[in-house]
């Protein structure tokens, strides 16, 4: 087993890491706030995606532009689901929420597998990150370099936001008891509308930055979502350091199995699931509710 | 102190789904006055605080708040009226530190208590203020939900049991704390089970049967009407 290949690997993982970190952290605040599984967040993911591919090919908009703007445009395209259909489930049970996303998830990618097939479409690395840099005992391109950067300045401030803001107060008082939040003035109904926006923005954001590197494909949010939702079970659902910390760790393990066990790669995230159910039920980073 | 109705509630009924909980409640708050709903356990006490702040939301009736027609108002509206509520279960937020849930409410109108006149009340709080929520005892979380709300400027208290379970050196610090709240000329309506407390405290009593007022006791008819308290209560 030569070095380079070692750390080559760790880096794909680590990369595969942040895209989960992201991803199940907008689950774990949605979970929090609205209760609700939200498999759609997959879907999300694979829309940030396309429209940035769609913003370049068809308006000229790059990348950087794209960053900006399309997960704004998630947020508020999620923010119209949320208010038309997702919250008139809240009151009932978390699974008729789960299905309900599961069926916008279906809906969004099967548009998606309608208007673009699945083939899959190439977008451009950004050209001032185009190149790379011989580290000497690997070559690290500098895209890859800015996900791990960018997403970790993403899941940072998101953590910030919420453990350390007045506003993550709220956020957390209101995960705890809605009802009460709201006799304190705070408008409790707006604040969930925002934290779903969010957690989609980020889902949207993340899919932006996975273009450059996987194809733009409308499958890409199913093939990950799947691995987000063991990630959020072996996290613990709704515990946002947990989503972070397990999200790279896990991305990492599925790195070095590929490495040392390439056969057990797609499954190590799973059977660490099972062994976590196991032991800790709640999750590694979960308190029991 | 001047006739300013702060509270009115005229016939109001409040429903747990289909059951009817409330049957016609009038009672009226004037400004600076304490005035306590006192009753058994399920004569609907807490319900009626419920109504008030809009967290029951099948209610009927007119609630009129600071002279606004609270009924079909979401809580939070109401609560910027100026209303400070105090649950029964105290509900201080264990995944916030004593200084994040005192620091939670938002400012509702100025001239709410600073920190330092909040600590002078509740030294307690101070020497707790990075302990977890989930950390304090009965006694520190009923100081916290006082005086959470007092910081926010609310100039109308409604608490709820804010003496039950707590040992009686605490039960003295919060009828201290009731005392600087009139002194302040703050409007306050507490549901109390602790009678002798109440009559301590309070201006007016009104006593609730099975979702009904029955009677209203000012404080200058109290010791007279001693035996009729305790009729009620059956104490």
């Amino acid at each position: 087993m030569s070095l380079n290949g070692l750390l080559a690997q760790l880096l794909v993982g680590l990369i595969n890491g942040s895209f989960y970190a992201m991803l199940s952290l907008g689950l774990a605040i949605v979970f929090g706030l609205l209760g609700i599984v939200n498999v759609a967040q997959g879907a999300f993911y694979m829309l940030g995606a396309f429209l940035a591919w769609i913003a370049f090919t068809h308006y000229g908009i790059g990348y950087w532009p794209a960053l900006v703007l399309v997960p704004l445009l998630t947020a508020l395209i999620g923010i119209v689901l949320e208010r038309t259909v997702i919250c008139r489930v809240y009151q009932l049970d978390h699974l008729y929420g789960l299905l309900l996303t599961l069926g916008i998830f279906q809906v969004m990618q099967g548009l998606f597998v309608y208007w673009y097939g699945t083939a899959g479409l190439s977008y451009p690395t950004p050209s001032a990150l185009a190149s790379g840099h011989n580290l000497g005992f690997m070559y690290l391109p500098n895209y890859r370099a800015w996900v791990v950067v960018a997403s970790l300045a993403i899941c940072f401030g998101t953590w910030y936001a919420i453990e350390r803001t007045r506003l993550g107060a709220y956020l957390r008082a209101a995960t705890e008891n809605p009802t009460l939040v709201r006799a304190f003035g705070i408008n409790v109904p707006l604040l969930v509308t925002a934290a779903f926006g969010g957690g989609v923005a980020l889902a949207g954001l993340a899919g932006v930055l996975a273009a450059p590197i996987y194809q733009v494909n409308p499958l890409m949010g199913g093939n990950i979502i799947i691995t987000v939702f063991a990630v959020v079970v072996i996290g613990g659902l709704g515990s946002i350091l947990g989503s972070i910390v397990t999200g790279l760790a896990l991305g990492l393990l599925e790195g070095l199995s590929k490495v040392f066990y390439p056969e057990a790669s797609n499954m190590v995230i799973f059977a660490m699931m099972i062994v976590v159910l196991m032991i800790k039920p709640a999750g590694l980073f979960g308190s029991e509710r | 102190m001047t006739d300013v109705e702060v509270l009115a509630l005229r016939g109001v009924e409040g429903f747990y789904g289909e059951s009817q909980v409330l049957h016609g409640i009038d009672l009226s708050v004037q400004r600076g006055e304490i005035v306590t709903l006192i009753g058994r356990n399920g004569a609907g006490k807490t319900t009626t605080l419920r109504a008030i702040m809009g967290i029951l939301r099948k209610r009927r009736g007119s609630l009129r708040l600071m002279g606004v027609e609270t009924g079909g108002l979401p809580p939070e509206r109401i609560a910027r009226l100026g209303v400070g509520y105090v649950p029964e279960e105290r509900g201080i937020f264990t995944s916030l530190n004593v200084i994040e849930n005192l620091m939670l409410p938002p400012r509702l109108k100025p001239g709410g208590m600073a920190l330092d006149e909040i600590y002078a009340l509740f030294p307690n709080l101070k020497e707790r203020s990075a302990s977890s929520g989930a950390k304090l005892s009965g006694g520190e979380q009923q100081m916290l939900a006082i005086a959470r709300v007092l910081r926010t400027g609310a100039d109308f208290l409604v608490l709820d049991e804010p003496t039950e379970g707590l040992a009686p050196v605490i039960v003295t610090q919060i009828g201290r704390a009731l005392d600087a709240i009139r002194r302040r000329g703050m409007t306050v309506l507490l549901v109390e089970q602790n009678f002798r407390f109440a009559a301590g405290v309070a201006d007016r009593h009104y006593v609730m049967e099975t979702g009904r007022i029955v009677d209203m006791v000012p404080r200058a008819a109290l010791s007279g009407g001693l035996a009729r308290f305790e009729a009620y209560l059956g104490v």
